[in-house]
């Protein structure tokens, strides 16, 4: 992983009160990477989403995106730069149908002016097909073909997952950002979601940035994998070198490193089971 | 047991329900309007319908049919002793101090006519069988009861509102055969009741019957049909004044313009989500300019025509509505309801002071405003206005659908859903939002337009927040977002209390009382928003079978 990197976080800090979310945190992810982001619960991992989508800004530091630094603007401008994301607790438009949730995704994408839509104009009619063939393409992709025209909050919770991961790529980004997308899921689906996450990297050609709370899951297809604890970062490196990381293993086990060796074990074995299992 | 305390809480606020309508005055009013001339009034048929209506409501979930019954006798008893209390009570305790409404009259009829004593016990018993009768009538046949029920409305209809529908038949022969049978001067005969009850009952026993026996009707049939209903709906609202005369035109006027006003409303509510208690204040922009730029008193503009105002009236509004909605940009929820509210009043108080008098004619308005007209051919009465309005509204509704399926319209509906998503899909909320407020306060204005010039005047005091609260209830009630359930909403709330002027003091009753039980039964409304078919819309026929390749 030569190629340049393309979102660079830096020093980024953001408190709340007088809790600190995130302090001081360096990341960089590489362009057409999967890396995720692990850590255990309140570790502050939605919070440098949050803080590169400026759904929340900054307390202080810097993002980058490409050649250009993106804190500061209004979310839909970051969105028009090329960075998606789902949400941890999924945040679809409930009373609006699958198909149309992609195609207010598309919004970007979609070039009609209000006027044009009221008198009906040619364009507006090309552009409003051209984006419901495009919606259709996608609803395949994510496979609900057949389910677009449900509502979205009918749908089943697997099907609402790939649906906002769905909503998230009409947006034509450049940098996807998947919030836990496992999470609620027995390990049949969640190993199902993981092939599926791979799918949309070489078919879309994108680069992700993966949260991930359970982190045997993310091993197997993770180029790098950053781990956060407390808002800070405590290791980062390939999968095999977090793995051996002891300041890991005891932030997840919540132990000194004066734990038992049994405990120690049983954590080195929960991540080298994460390994062999790809 | 669970039953029987569900029975009797039901009885007890039935009869509640019934005392505070009597104690308030309506029973005794609504008595005055007969429904068949002799036999039965308004008040007699609320009563019994309240009587009814708890039985069926005491017998819901009751489990089998005999609990059910008897649920809903205790209800009904317990209804009619509550109000059979109050007949005593009154009777025998000077109350008319405090309930003005608590007269020798109501309490005669409380006791249909008797003494006190036998008074009472006739109305507990009529409680009681009332109450059986609702329980029988909810476990009976579905399509019997329809029939009983649409054959019960038509009688209603048919007594109640007399007076216009006589008015339309005024014809000789056939027609005027059939209304001397089925009327009198004062009103529906009773063989004329029993004829309207067989026919209206018959034939939603023979629709029921064939759409039973045939197969289901499709979605898209269903559609259809929808659709055709609308048509005749639409087809009688533009004769109804025709026929019916310049009263009928007066009342669908200003139907029409909360029509107006109420697809503006709707784009803001409706699809963006964005609250709005200050919506009167478009309206009122709309007719002052309208008003400004074609008085011909000192203080009239332009002396502009309508035609030339009118696209000036809905540009200033729509101006109005982006300036309106700059401040309130960043406000969410509840808050942006108390912040628009403040909105409102403001531009009122604005007209109303004394700094803006020279300008706006202050509390005395501005007066002398010509009619429309086309060439020679003046707009003069309610009833050419009406269909002036009727246009708009046509086009405003145009409009409005054309808006909803754009991308504009869904960009509207992700912010209703989820405004932070929306945004962080790319929707610049700024520019969403300003254009769900502009466009709205453009129909408003348009209405308002069309109000300054039928009034001949305007005053400051014809833009109350009353107004406003009547354009959000009349959406509430006819389905949010629905365009169809605007029409439905405003002949419901601003058409219907119209027409049965008589309880006009009463109307924010009948407006608490249909918003409560809408909330209760119907939340979505009268005429619900369809979900569109998008997927299928365009592949249609090839009916893909679902890949219901799911996990989990
Ligand atoms: N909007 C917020 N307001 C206040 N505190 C917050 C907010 N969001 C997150 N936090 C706090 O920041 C910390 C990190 O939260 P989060 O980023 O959601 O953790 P994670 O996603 O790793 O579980 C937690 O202590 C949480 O309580
Ligand atoms: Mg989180």
């Amino acid at each position: 992983m030569a190629e340049a990197s393309l979102l660079l976080c830096r020093r980024l800090t953001r408190r709340f009160g007088g809790i600190a979310a995130l302090t001081d945190l360096d990341l960089e992810v590489a362009s057409g990477a999967i890396h995720s982001i692990i850590g255990p619960n309140g570790a502050g991992k939605t919070t440098v989403f949050n803080c590169i989508t400026q759904n929340l800004s900054p307390t202080s530091g810097e993002v980058w995106f490409r050649s250009d630094r993106i804190d500061g603007l209004t979310p839909d401008r970051v969105a028009a730069a090329g960075i998606s994301r789902t949400y941890q607790n999924i945040r679809l438009f409930r009373n609006i149908t699958a198909i149309e949730n992609l195609l207010v995704g598309m919004h970007l994408h979609v070039h009609s002016h209000w006027w044009g839509a009221v008198l009906g104009t040619p364009h507006t009619k090309r552009e409003e097909a051209r984006a419901h063939a495009e919606a259709l393409k996608l609803l395949h992709f994510i496979d609900l073909a057949g389910r677009g025209d449900l509502l979205a909050r009918n749908l089943a919770y697997g099907e609402q997952r790939r649906l906002e991961i769905g909503r998230a790529l009409a947006t034509r980004p450049k940098l996807l950002l998947l919030d836990e997308p496992t999470a609620g899921m027995n390990p049949h689906e969640t190993s199902r979601m993981m092939a599926f996450i791979q799918r949309v990297r070489a078919e879309f050609d994108i680069t992700i940035l993966l949260i991930e709370h359970q982190m045997r899951v993310v091993m197997g297809m993770s180029d790098r994998v950053t781990v956060l604890d407390h808002g800070a970062k405590i290791a980062e490196g390939t999968p095999p070198e977090v793995q051996g990381d002891p300041a890991v293993i005891e932030a997840y086990l919540g132990v000194k490193s004066a734990a038992p060796t049994a405990a120690r074990d049983h954590a080195a074995s929960l991540l080298g089971a994460a390994a062999s299992e790809r | 047991m669970k039953t029987l305390t569900k029975a009797a809480t039901t009885g007890l606020l039935f009869g509640v329900g019934g005392v505070y309508l009597a104690l308030v005055g309506l029973l005794e009013m609504m008595q005055a309007r007969p429904i068949v001339f002799g036999a039965v009034n308004l008040g007699q048929a609320v009563l019994a319908l309240l009587a009814l209506a708890c039985g069926a409501v005491a017998a819901r979930d009751a489990g089998p049919a005999f609990a059910r019954a008897g649920a809903g006798l205790l209800g009904g008893l317990l209804a009619g002793a509550l109000m059979a209390l109050l007949q005593v009570i009154v009777a025998t305790v000077p109350l008319q101090g405090m309930f003005i409404a608590a007269s020798p009259a109501l309490r005669n009829m409380l006791a249909f006519g008797f003494a006190p004593g036998p008074g009472a016990l006739a109305m507990l018993l009529g409680g009681g069988i009332g109450g059986l009768a609702g329980a029988v009538l909810a476990v009976s046949v579905p399509s019997l009861r329809r029939a009983i029920v649409a054959g019960a409305a038509a009688v209603v209809i048919a007594g109640v509102f007399q007076e216009l529908i006589q008015l339309m038949i005024q014809y000789e022969g056939i027609i005027g055969w059939i209304r001397d049978f089925v009327y009198t001067w004062q009103g529906l005969r009773p063989q004329g009741a029993v004829a309207i009850f067989v026919i209206a009952g018959g034939t939603s026993l023979v629709l029921s019957h064939r759409s039973s026996a045939g197969h289901v009707p499709s979605p898209d049939q269903r559609r259809r049909r929808r659709f055709i209903s609308a048509g005749v709906a639409l087809l009688v609202l533009v004769l109804m004044p025709l026929l019916a005369g310049a009263y009928i035109g007066e009342v669908l006027m200003l139907v029409g313009l909360y029509i107006l006003m109420g697809m503006g409303l709707n784009l803001e509510v409706g699809l963006a989500g964005l609250l709005d208690l200050g919506f009167v204040a478009f309206f009122a922009v709309g007719a002052y300019t309208t008003a400004l730029l074609m008085s011909g008193s000192s203080i009239g503009l332009l002396h502009l025509s309508y035609w030339e105002a009118m696209p000036i009236a809905v540009l200033v509004s729509i101006l109005g509505g982006v300036l309106f909605g700059l401040p309130v940009l960043g406000v969410r929820g509840d808050y942006l309801a108390v912040a628009t509210l403040g909105l409102g009043e403001i531009v009122r108080i604005v007209v109303l002071s004394d700094f803006a008098a020279p300008l706006l004619g202050g509390p005395q308005g501005v007066l002398d405003i010509p009619k429309p007209s086309i060439g020679s051919f003046e707009l003069g009465s309610p009833v050419k206005l009406f269909y002036l309005t009727l246009v708009c509204a046509g086009v405003a509704a145009f409009i409005a659908w054309r808006l909803e399926n754009s991308r504009l319209g869904r960009a509207w509906e992700a912010l209703r859903d989820d405004e932070d998503v929306a945004q962080a899909l790319g929707v610049n909320l700024i520019r969403s939002k300003l254009l769900a407020y502009g466009l709205g306060a453009a129909f408003a204005g348009l209405g308002g337009s069309i109000f300054a010039t039928m009034l001949g005047s305007v005053y400051p005091s014809s833009f109350q927040l009353l107004i406003s609260i009547n354009v959000l209830a009349l959406i509430i009630v006819g389905g949010m977002g629905s365009l169809p359930g605007v029409v439905l909403g405003a002949i419901a709330l601003i058409g219907l209390p119209e027409l049965l002027r008589e309880f006009g003091e009463y109307r924010y009753l009948f407006y608490g009382a249909a918003l409560i039980v809408m909330m209760r039964w119907k939340p979505e409304g009268l005429w619900p928003s369809e979900v569109r078919s998008r997927e299928l819309h365009a592949a249609a026929g090839e009916a893909e079978p679902v890949a219901a390749m799911e996990p989990g």
